[in-house]
């Protein structure tokens, strides 16, 4: 166990999901009560979803769908795998999850930081818009689909059909990059990026672990923000 | 929306409590499937012989049936009745003749599933309902899968739950949704596949069994199975010697697997995997979209 000492200790075992999520959204983070561990999540879904304080809330076990959705200010630290949509529609505040991510983690997220130290699956970051996601191993397949604006940073590889239909959001893969989606480009690596990316990784806890002029970028070709008759075929 | 479990023993001092552990993972998946359920078990068999699954009303006199087929097999056949099923156990090389005896003089009797060690049971109602009926706590065997079912396809009946058999010790339970199952369905009747429902999970189990018959083995008809079926599916399939388990590409449906030094357990949703013994420490996983894996029992 971590060196951790929690103001307050749910166990699910004992407790229900409901009654640790009603006094999650209760909390203001103004009081001492800023340090939250959960225990026995046991694969619950929408586990911790809809935090808006400045809390650390660390689940020790796997989680299932949603966890940390909507999150917005709060530390969320999950000792475990996450189901689907961990962290969609973030606002702002940093999920981590330790080990792997099911589909669509980070999904629609404005804003924050979701690292995941796995992998993971298919659909990660669908549609993100403005969040910022690390993950230290792999992505699946149509991860970053119509992503809008955020940074999408993978140690691993990434699976077929990467940022399709991509408007602005930034996609960096160290990897291999199995395909590439309508519209989807590699672009040049230059100076400010590996700014960025040494920024984000600070941000991230992850420092100097690994040398940033190592990725390469993809971004959008621009060609299917609006329709025209030449690029039908790729629609 | 279904609820699909599967568990796999290594250790085979876990073998008594299999029928526990699988009806716990059943009864979690409830709210993924409370229409009806189904499950599959692979216990003991006596060499040459074969055990055919049979479902008929509940209160069938399936004492006097077996009574009526030892004409067929010579001497009395042994039975086991659990509510509206019943598994009877012949020699092998009887089996043609059972079941058409069965098909002639016992038309209100359907063969759910045959094989030396495969029992099939399912019906319709809550899981845990199912479950108790058929009191699958206290089975035992090696390995099991099971299936709750949300109707999306074709009406909630008995015939419509899974696992449906695709051949000897062989079954397919399904999580998803096809969209080629009436051309399919179609193309498998005129190769001689019967069907007894308008089921899209059932086609899929037809499928399975005609490329088997044309001689592909499980793996190949699976793989065949990712470009001729369209639409959704997370399919794991009893087999003798163990399960597979096979994701669309899209992979829509979820999946979740967990794997100790005792056994591989498979579950839609982890949550149905949190009563497993020593699952704290077990390696959890996600299969990959369209690829096909198998844990087999050692031959």
């Amino acid at each position: 166990m971590n060196a951790f000492s929690p103001d307050i200790t749910f166990d699910l075992a004992q407790s229900e999901l409901r009654e640790l999520n009603g006094a999650l959204h209760k909390a203001t983070g103004e009081t001492n009560a800023k340090l939250w561990r959960v225990l026995n999540p046991n694969g619950r879904h929408a586990l911790a979803a809809g935090v808006d304080a400045p809390l650390t809330i660390q689940v020790e076990g796997h989680v299932g769908y949603y966890c940390a959705g909507m999150n917005q200010q709060a530390s969320i630290i999950i000792h475990g795998n996450a189901g689907v949509g961990v962290a969609e529609n973030m606002m702002s505040g940093f999920v981590h999850v330790l080990g792997d991510a099911s589909q669509a983690a980070g999904a629609t997220a404005h804003g924050g930081m979701l690292r995941i130290d796995g992998n993971a699956s298919a659909r990660c970051g669908i549609s993100m818009k403005g969040v910022d996601i690390i993950v230290k191993g792999s992505i699946g397949h149509m991860s970053a689909f119509m992503g809008q604006s955020g940074n999408l940073i993978v140690f691993g590889d990434a699976g077929e059909a990467l940022g399709d239909s991509l408007y602005e959001a930034k996609l960096f893969v160290r990897g291999s990059v199995k395909s590439l989606g309508a519209d989807c480009i590699e672009k040049e690596l230059r100076d400010e990026h590996k700014k960025l990316l040494s920024d984000k990784l600070a941000a991230a806890g992850l420092s100097g672990s690994i040398d940033v002029s190592e990725f390469k970028r993809y971004g959008s070709a621009r060609r299917l923000y609006n329709f025209h008759i030449d690029n039908v075929d790729a629609y | 929306m279904c609820g699909i479990v599967g568990i796999f023993l290594k250790d085979p001092k876990l073998e008594p409590e299999l029928g526990q552990m699988l009806s716990s993972m059943l009864c979690v998946m409830t709210d993924r499937g409370p229409d009806s359920a189904g499950f599959a078990i692979y216990g003991t068999g006596a060499a040459d012989h074969v055990k055919l699954s049979l479902r008929a009303v509940e209160g069938y006199d399936f004492e006097g049936l077996a009574h009526s087929l030892s004409v067929v097999v010579g001497g009395d056949p042994r039975l086991v009745v659990r509510a509206s099923h019943a598994v009877i156990e012949v020699p092998a090389d009887q089996e043609a003749a059972v079941r058409a005896a069965l098909a002639a003089h016992h038309p209100e009797v359907a063969i759910v599933g045959t094989g030396a060690r495969m029992e099939i049971f399912k019906e319709i109602g809550l899981p845990s309902a199912v479950a108790e009926r058929f009191d699958l706590p206290k089975m035992s065997g090696t390995h099991g899968i099971g299936h709750t079912r949300m109707a999306t396809e074709s009406a909630v009946t008995t015939a419509g739950a899974h696992p449906f058999s695709t051949g000897a010790d062989q079954c397919l339970v399904h999580n998803g949704s096809l969209s080629n199952h009436n051309d399919l369905r179609r193309q498998l009747k005129r190769e001689g596949i019967a069907f007894a429902t308008e089921n899209d999970s059932e086609v899929a189990a037809g499928y399975l069994t005609w490329r088997m018959k044309n001689g592909a083995t499980l793996g190949e008809a699976l793989e065949a199975g990712l470009k001729d079926l369209d639409g959704f599916f997370t399919f794991v399939v009893g087999t003798e010697s163990g399960f597979g388990v096979l994701r669309d590409p899209i992979a829509c449906k979820p999946a979740v697997m967990a794997e100790t030094d005792q056994y591989v357990a498979f579950a839609s949703e982890y949550r149905a995997l949190v009563n497993l013994p020593g699952i704290a420490d077990a390696r959890v996983f996600e299969p990959e979209p369209a690829t096909v894996y198998f844990w087999d029992r050692a031959a």
